[in-house]
């Protein structure tokens, strides 16, 4: 097969999808209003796929923030902190998050798919086990295959499960990192933790924990499922990303173990890419202040996710497992997701489209992302969307 | 019959559902080209066969498994070790 070949495949999938479909890969926000609407295609819409789930992108302690940043500090930082050096900011933003989890170390990364290529791969290598959630982010599978470590999935927050594996890898737990997330991305669904922590402690082995869509979102500070499940202790090394409630983009890992801290040196995507800019470090530290001491933010977050669940659920669409702040309506064709999708888009709601294989179980979904920032009309015409289309 | 002809056979009702019309499956049945097996399959595969075998796949084997005789080679690996 010539080298470009391969792409003729896709390029008949996408030309099959675009026939019938707005592009869902490429919709442009030509104009952004606030956290919750903008304008796309030259209309007006409600955003209900952002991961936005504080409403923060505007929060104007945030902006003030950024904004004096890039004034005093510049736009970028034009390199690694390895060979550029570190900002203050950068120094500063990890003892606060060391801070707010109560760990000794904190390394931030550029991205949060950088911080689990980052840990997982200085973390890990040839020797050891990963153990993973089949349902993990794309992130942590590329972490995983970077480290070059035996790599196993258990099945989905199945603890049974993933007790036969620590049972049959005997003396090698110990070269052991199990790795689930708080809440998963796709159906809200939450990890059973206390369940994996008993685990861990009883096999000896690692356990690192994902609170990508779960930081901000859960436990009464905002310190994710570990907090909200009483396990903080049990969690040997946090991953979690600043674009989703913190509003920002980068991603961190906290833990305890000394060794975090010397990971620096051997994580080639901490080394070999730039450094967060001052605006994104100053904003997310901003945030971070938020997060602590506005508790209404999450009141208002939940408040809104139960709206839409439960009308949702009584509307007779399947959802995922749990309320949640993501909440994804399940449809068992391909075609109808699309077509529903675009329904949608045309009434001015926009969401997120999954199609397979990205979607558990090989179906498909529409996944609504709720925030603190949306109001009580904007989840009623989001629902009135959903129910116009479901009725036509 | 020989331990890796055994694994294979048991394999071959595993990949029975796979087949496609007027496929025989053998040794040198390819599971992407042959099959059709797309990422979603696979993993279905998998879980499949750490059932009936009792083992726990490494996704690193993946890459190295081409055909129903190089899958049977492995799971032979596997359940020696375990």
């Amino acid at each position: 097969m010539a080298l470009l070949e391969k792409f003729r495949q896709l390029a008949e999938a996408h030309e099959a999808l675009v026939r019938t479909s707005t592009d869902p890969f490429r919709v442009t926000i030509e104009r952004i209003l606030s956290p919750t609407e903008a304008i796309v295609n030259g209309k007006q819409m409600i955003l209900a796929g952002t991961n936005n789930y504080l409403g923060l992108t505007f929060d104007p302690e945030c902006l003030d923030a950024a904004a004096k940043a890039v004034y005093e500090q510049g736009t970028g930082t034009t390199g690694s902190r390895m060979a550029n050096g570190s900002f203050n900011g950068h120094a500063a933003l990890e003892r606060e998050l060391a801070d707010f989890y109560g760990r000794r170390w904190c390394v931030v990364f550029s991205t949060g798919y950088l911080a689990n290529l980052g840990v997982i791969s200085a973390l890990t290598g040839q020797e050891d086990v990963i153990l993973i959630d089949a349902d993990c982010h794309a992130s942590i599978y590329d972490g995983c295959r970077m480290s070059g470590a035996e790599v196993i999935r258990f099945h989905h927050n199945d603890p049974g499960d993933l007790h036969k594996l620590l049972r049959r890898l005997g003396e090698r737990c110990t070269n052991t990192l199990i790795i689930v997330e708080g809440i998963y991305s796709m159906l809200g669904d939450q990890a059973p933790l206390s369940e994996f922590v008993a685990l861990k402690k009883e096999y000896g082995a690692y356990l690192l924990l994902d609170e990508a869509h779960s930081l901000g979102v859960l436990g009464e500070q905002g310190r994710g499922l570990s907090e909200a499940a009483h396990v903080e202790s049990g969690i040997d090394f946090i991953v979690g990303t600043f674009s989703k409630s913190l509003g920002a983009t980068g991603g961190f890992c906290v833990s305890d173990h000394d060794e975090m801290e010397l990971t620096r040196y051997v994580s080639r995507p901490y080394i070999f890419t730039a450094s967060l800019c001052p605006s994104v470090i100053a904003s997310t530290r901003a945030a971070l202040r938020i997060i602590q001491t506005r508790p209404e933010l999450r009141t208002r977050l939940w408040n809104n996710a139960r709206r839409l669940y439960d009308r949702l659920k009584e509307l007779g669409f399947k959802l995922g497992p749990t309320l949640s702040p993501i909440v994804a309506a399940l449809f068992d064709r391909r075609e109808e997701a699309i077509t529903f999708w675009n329904g949608l888009l045309e009434q001015g709601v926009y969401v997120n489209m999954i199609l397979p294989p990205a979607a558990p179980e090989g179906g498909s979904l529409l996944r609504c992302s709720v925030s603190a920032a949306h109001t009580e009309e904007q989840i009623d015409r989001i629902c009135q969307a959903f129910e116009s289309l479901r009725v036509s | 019959m020989t331990r890796y002809e055994t694994i294979l056979l048991q394999l071959y009702e595993i990949l029975k559902p796979y087949e496609k019309e007027g496929q025989n499956l053998s040794d040198d049945t390819e599971l992407l080209s042959d099959l059709g097996l797309d990422s979603m399959k696979v993993m279905q595969l998998l879980l499949e066969t750490e059932e009936r075998f009792d083992i726990s796949i490494p996704l690193n084997i993946i890459p190295n498994v081409r055909t129903a005789g190089d899958f049977a080679r492995q799971i032979e690996q596997l359940t020696e070790q375990r």
